[in-house]
């Protein structure tokens, strides 16, 4: 027993020191010289948050498909879409695996310790999904409800520290949804939330704006509302492109390709398009 | 130096920054209530489909038991044919698409599931019974069900030990998939934190290293049941 243990120590040592040498290398990996040697920028994205992502047939296509193109073309090289769970994609970025993430990430202090973030390309809100009869209309009547998320998302973040109470300015707050008997269900995409609300195991859904207007389109019984909290503040907050910490020439080139995309109303253009294509 | 910064920053952020610890507290606690109940229920559903199957070769022309064996069949038949994700997100979505117990809907799920492979392994074990058993206990009057019960079924018990071990060890690890219905097992948690501290290595190794020591463990426990139960045996 004690020889298992100590091989199954060794064996850990043996791959912290594997996982720290892939993870000083990365921004040299994704640098934009290597991108264009390798002739290919791949870009980790989750294809159901529509209308940033999603799937069509066989295809991921979205707001975030058509920035990264833009960027692919900027470069020269061709775009690979790689289609991965939500929780994973800064992972994958922070260690070089991918170029880019882009699925309609919300910059987040914490998220700013693994990875590096490009200036915003558009900002969103909350969003609460709860059936068509529910009287339902800020946060705070959330209490004592299921709430679906979807895993890692912002939804997941604040409903998280809103029943888990959290840390600001050092000091330790009392979350809004505390000791009300609220609690968190985590699902693997929003849609799987949608059916579960739909069939009443849980009380309401948290997700971002866009995504939930979409996935309570498909539903008769439900509605989407914006998430305010009683003192009529909300949750604004920024999409951006993350790339791995320090690859400095690669975020340069994204930081201008949203500049021209956004001063040429593109992006809202995409976002027309897709909410369109998406529902 | 640099290595031990990197490892104590991220025990910090895996384990207590938010009390994370206490979701991993929460998921192992799930993970074990989920294998136990499942491991049981789906052992008595394996016992009986078993013996129905058994008695229906030994009694073929009985009507009552050509039914059950029918049931039988199919049952095994589609739980074997369909991977168990997908049987515990038709249990979930679907058949209990009522109720908002994921627990109890994964617990009836996996036993269900766990109970046809069983179901499988105690026919073999009966199956290996040798046939004059049978027959002596039922020319000394005991009746078909005692007979199975205290002559064949102790006998079988002993032999299928090590496949059940193996089934058991195998269901869980199957549970790691329940994270599917929003249930924080061990693997889920490990999910969830790794979706906030985006550092792969901590949460799955650590992971890693609870289901393997789970699974010693549960070896250990099954070959102490061997030992006992060998000693009756003569050599």
């Amino acid at each position: 027993m004690k020889k298992i243990i100590a091989a199954v120590l060794c064996l850990v040592l043996v791959l912290a020191c594997v996982g720290m040498t892939s993870c000083k290398s990365a921004a040299e990996k994704q640098s934009v010289d290597a991108i264009k040697k390798a002739g290919v920028l791949t870009m980790y994205t989750n294809a159901e948050f529509p209308p940033f992502e999603y799937m069509k047939g066989t295809e991921v296509k979205g707001v975030d498909v058509d920035i990264a193109q833009a960027i692919a073309d900027k470069l020269g090289v061709e775009l690979e879409i790689k289609n991965v769970k939500f929780d994973t994609i800064i992972g994958s970025i922070q260690s070089g695996k991918g170029s880019i993430g882009a699925a309609g990430i919300t910059v987040t202090e914490e998220r700013k310790e693994s990875v590096d973030f490009s200036i915003e390309y558009t900002t969103s809100k909350q969003y609460i999904i709860v059936p068509t009869d529910s009287t339902v209309a800020k946060i705070e009547d959330l209490a004592g409800m299921k709430i679906g998320v979807q895993l890692g998302t912002t939804g997941d973040f604040i409903i998280t520290d809103e029943i888990n109470g959290y840390e600001s300015d050092g000091e330790q707050q009392k979350g809004v949804l505390q000791d009300t008997g609220a609690s968190v269900v985590t699902y693997n995409s929003a849609a799987d939330a949608a059916i579960a609300l739909n069939s009443g195991k849980i009380g309401a859904v948290v997700i971002d704006k866009l995504p939930a207007e979409i996935v309570a389109g498909n539903y008769d019984n439900l509605k989407a509302i914006e998430l305010v909290y009683a003192d009529g503040s909300n949750t604004e907050e920024s999409y951006a492109i993350c790339v791995a910490k320090g690859n400095e020439s690669l975020l340069k080139v994204i930081n201008e390709v949203i500049e021209e995309l956004k001063a040429s109303g593109k992006i809202d253009e995409f976002i027309i398009t897709h909410t369109g294509a998406a529902s | 130096m640099q290595i031990i910064n990197y490892l104590t920053e991220m025990f910090e952020k895996t384990f207590i920054r938010d009390d994370r610890y206490k979701l991993f507290l929460d998921g192992f606690k799930n993970t074990l209530v989920i294998a136990i109940f499942a491991t049981l229920i789906g052992v008595l559903i394996g016992l009986i489909v078993a013996v129905v199957k058994v008695w229906h070769k030994q009694y073929p022309k009985n009507v009552f038991l050509k039914i059950l064996n029918i049931v039988a069949e199919v049952y095994t038949t589609i739980i074997r044919g369909t991977p168990v994700v997908v049987q515990l997100m038709i249990a979930y979505f679907i058949i209990f698409a009522f109720s908002d117990r994921a627990v109890l809907v994964g617990i009836i799920a996996f036993s269900f599931n766990s109970g046809a492979y069983v179901s499988e392994i105690i026919r073999a074990g009966i199956n290996a019974v040798d046939k004059g058993q049978t027959e002596a206990g039922r020319s000394l009057g005991l009746s078909q069900f005692t007979t199975m019960k205290s002559i064949v079924l102790p006998q079988a018990f002993k032999n299928i030990l090590p496949a059940l071990g193996n089934e058991f060890i195998a269901i869980l690890k199957e549970t790691s998939v329940i994270g599917y219905l929003g249930v924080v097992d061990l693997t889920k948690a490990g999910e969830m934190v790794r979706s906030r501290t985006a550092d792969a290595f901590f949460s799955l190794i650590f992971v890693a290293i609870v289901y393997l020591v789970l699974v010693l463990g549960l070896s250990a426990l099954f070959k102490a049941l061997e030992r006992r139960l060998s000693k009756s045996d003569r050599s």
